[in-house]
């Protein structure tokens, strides 16, 4: 049956409910931008948004590599855990001289993203399980080797958390510069087309002859790498490593930015426009709820409710 | 509109080997099928004798209780995810459902008992079903549906409870406090009510036509429907039986610390599943055992005591371990359904 058997009715709700899911992240931003603009004391400051844009980056970086699993039809609970190694690294070399150590918290990202993969493509372990052992281990590993919170005082890291260009903070640069390269892969090459059919289908993807295991190997590597990263800028925002709560419950906000920005999380699609937005989205709503005196309690059941809502009208759309 | 909705449920899970061993089964399939059923208790045998020639305080009176007490709370947590993730699912609200259930009963114990318990029973098991509603109904993903339940349940908890800073205590007198802290026969009743209740569930699983219906959704979803099996309803109700368990389980807890502890909880839901999964359970759903959940609930609490025994071990290695046996099990378990399978 197709469009033919359908109303008219029919086609312009169905519209309706494709404009939504498109584009309802964009209009949530400016909605809350509006509105705190206009009931907001002090909103309208270049400061605050300094502020917000520096909060929102870690989220979004994490969320990128998100966007990614969840495209391949995965999803990748060991983000936060991968934070939390990646600051414990950076502690454990930072003798070496700042490059090193953040290279060797790269690495460490990329190690749980192979050990993710190889789960996944090889042995046939469902994403979000062996995620979550690696959730569980990976936050131990970081544990065992930074027992408690290290303050880290390295002039360069400092700088990369708490510098700019031209009023930008670095670290919104950075986010920037890796949510442009993660949409350049998805939409112009070949492993970003691999990677939606997998998405799509993996047994189609399969009978196609596309190197399946490679690519999915690949996705928790890049997503492994993209955590690491994140963790790598939240220390050096904080100025320390505290591998008992960075990152603590990434996971969740990086899968309702993802979700919340209309990725569906039936993969063979990835929106990485929708994905900054809405990390931007959850961040506004946070700040927004902290500002008007609301306890944190709100904002996690306000976050509740958006995702259940975005994931609702993701699934009108999944009907079609 | 009328097409059948064919993408993400059935997309997300392929069909699982739910199917009796057929007549002519080889030797290595059924060696197959006895490793995934019994090694987690051979492993458990194992772990216990090892560990209790390892270290003198192993095997005592006062090691052993403990050990139980904890576990308990844990294994009623685990009963009702058994009941989830046979069928195909998975909840992870149970965390979270957990603590509010402990808050919700020291609140209530200043009215008495029974509002102590049904209080807790009540408020989780709404939010259970609720879950179960928008799975089933709505066909939303679990995973993001319960996510969502255990964001929102944990900011219920602060919302009454001051954010955290009010802390609810339990009359050590009352008949509620009892029920933690009291024995029978000189085992913690709590011990008594998760033996009792896994009981229960085995006969519920086994012997019921719910039972029944929750193997038949978690092997095939679309043949159970074809077959007549209420589907819909049959995940609503164990998502409803999940709430309910994690509230118990909560309330129990609250019941034997003498008080409602707001920040209990967080991780549970990880460690629940590696209970079932460990236990034998699939987690592609339609095979499993009650019997299976406990034992993994024991193995891995014999696993933390062992890493506790060792001094010079940090506890941050049980995490190390409890991931790396996850996912040896879980590696062990694909082998196994795809040898059985094949063969």
């Amino acid at each position: 049956m197709s469009d033919l058997t359908l109303g008219r009715a029919g086609v312009d709700r169905d519209r309706l409910l494709r404009l939504l899911q498109d584009y309802g992240v964009y209009a949530g931003v400016a909605v809350l931008l509006l509105a705190n603009i206009a009931f907001t004391p002090h909103f309208l400051s270049t400061e605050n948004f300094r502020t917000q844009a520096v909060q929102v980056a870690p989220v979004l970086i994490v969320a990128l590599g998100m966007a990614l699993a969840i495209g391949s039809e995965g999803v990748d609970l060991s983000v936060g855990s991968v934070m939390a190694l990646a600051t414990s690294v950076i502690s454990l070399y930072l003798g070496y001289g700042p490059l090193i150590a953040v290279v060797a918290a790269l690495v460490g990202g990329a190690l749980v993203g192979v050990a993710n993969g190889a789960l996944v493509a090889f042995i046939g372990v469902q994403p979000i399980v062996a995620t979550l052992a690696l959730m569980v281990a990976g936050r131990g590993l970081a544990l065992v080797l930074l027992p408690q919170l290290k303050d880290v005082r390295d002039p360069g890291l400092r700088s990369l958390g708490t510098g700019d260009v031209l009023g930008v903070p670095y670290l919104v640069l950075i986010a920037a510069a890796l949510a442009l390269l993660v949409a350049f892969v998805v939409r112009r090459t070949t492993f970003g087309r691999q990677l939606l059919a997998i998405g799509d289908s993996r047994p189609a993807a399969q009978l196609a002859g596309l190197p399946v295991r490679r690519v999915l190997i690949l996705v928790y590597v890049a997503s492994g790498v993209l955590a690491a990263i994140a963790g790598v800028l939240a220390t050096a925002r904080l100025t320390a490593s505290d591998p008992t709560s960075l990152g603590s419950l990434m996971e969740l906000s990086a899968i309702t930015a993802v979700v919340v920005g209309g990725t569906p999380l039936t993969g063979g699609r990835v929106r990485i426009g929708g994905t900054v937005a809405g990390a931007v989205l959850i961040q506004l709503l946070t700040a927004t709820l902290i500002k008007h005196d609301l306890p944190p309690s709100w904002t996690q059941i306000a976050q509740a409710v958006v995702i259940v809502l975005a994931v609702y009208a993701a699934r009108e759309r999944g009907k079609r | 509109m009328t097409m059948t909705d064919s993408t993400a449920a059935e997309k997300a899970r392929p069909a699982g080997p739910a199917e009796e061993e057929p007549l002519g089964a080889t030797r290595a399939e059924r060696l197959s099928a006895l490793a995934q059923q019994h090694g987690a208790l051979v492993t458990l045998v194992i772990a216990v004798i090892v560990a209790s020639l390892s270290f003198d305080t192993f095997l005592t009176g006062d090691n052993l209780e403990n050990m139980a007490l904890s576990s308990a709370f844990l294994a009623v947590v685990a009963l009702g995810m058994t009941f989830v993730i046979v069928t195909g699912g998975i909840d992870l609200s149970v965390g979270s459902l957990f603590a509010l259930g402990g808050v919700l009963a020291a609140w209530g114990s200043q009215y008495g008992t029974v509002v102590a318990l049904l209080l807790p029973l009540a408020v989780c098991g709404l939010i259970g079903l609720v879950n179960g509603l928008l799975i089933a109904r709505s066909r939303l993903a679990p995973f993001i549906v319960t996510l969502a339940a255990m964001l929102g349940a944990r900011g219920l908890l602060l919302a009454i409870t001051d954010e955290g800073s009010t802390t609810y205590l339990v009359d050590k007198s009352t008949f509620f406090a009892t029920l933690g802290q009291g024995k029978l026969l000189g085992i913690g009743v709590p011990v008594w009510i998760t033996l009792a209740l896994f009981v229960a569930g085995a006969v519920v699983l086994r012997r019921t036509r719910f039972g029944q219906y929750v193997y038949a959704v978690g092997g095939n979803e679309d043949a159970a429907a074809l077959m007549g099996a209420p589907v819909a309803r049959t995940k609503i109700g164990v998502y409803t039986v999940s709430g309910l368990c994690a509230g118990l389980a909560g309330a129990l807890n609250a019941a034997w610390l003498v008080s409602g502890v707001t920040i209990l909880g967080s991780g549970m839901e990880l460690e629940a599943i590696s209970a079932v999964v460990i236990g034998g359970t699939l987690l592609t759903g339609g095979f499993g055992f009650i019997s299976g959940s406990l034992v993994g609930v024991l193995l891995l609490k014999v696993i933390q005591n062992v890493i506790n025994q060792i001094g010079s071990l940090d506890s941050a290695y049980q995490q190390v371990v409890s991931g790396a046996f996850l996912a040896v099990v879980v590696i062990a378990q694909t082998w196994l359904g795809r040898r059985r399978r094949v063969l």
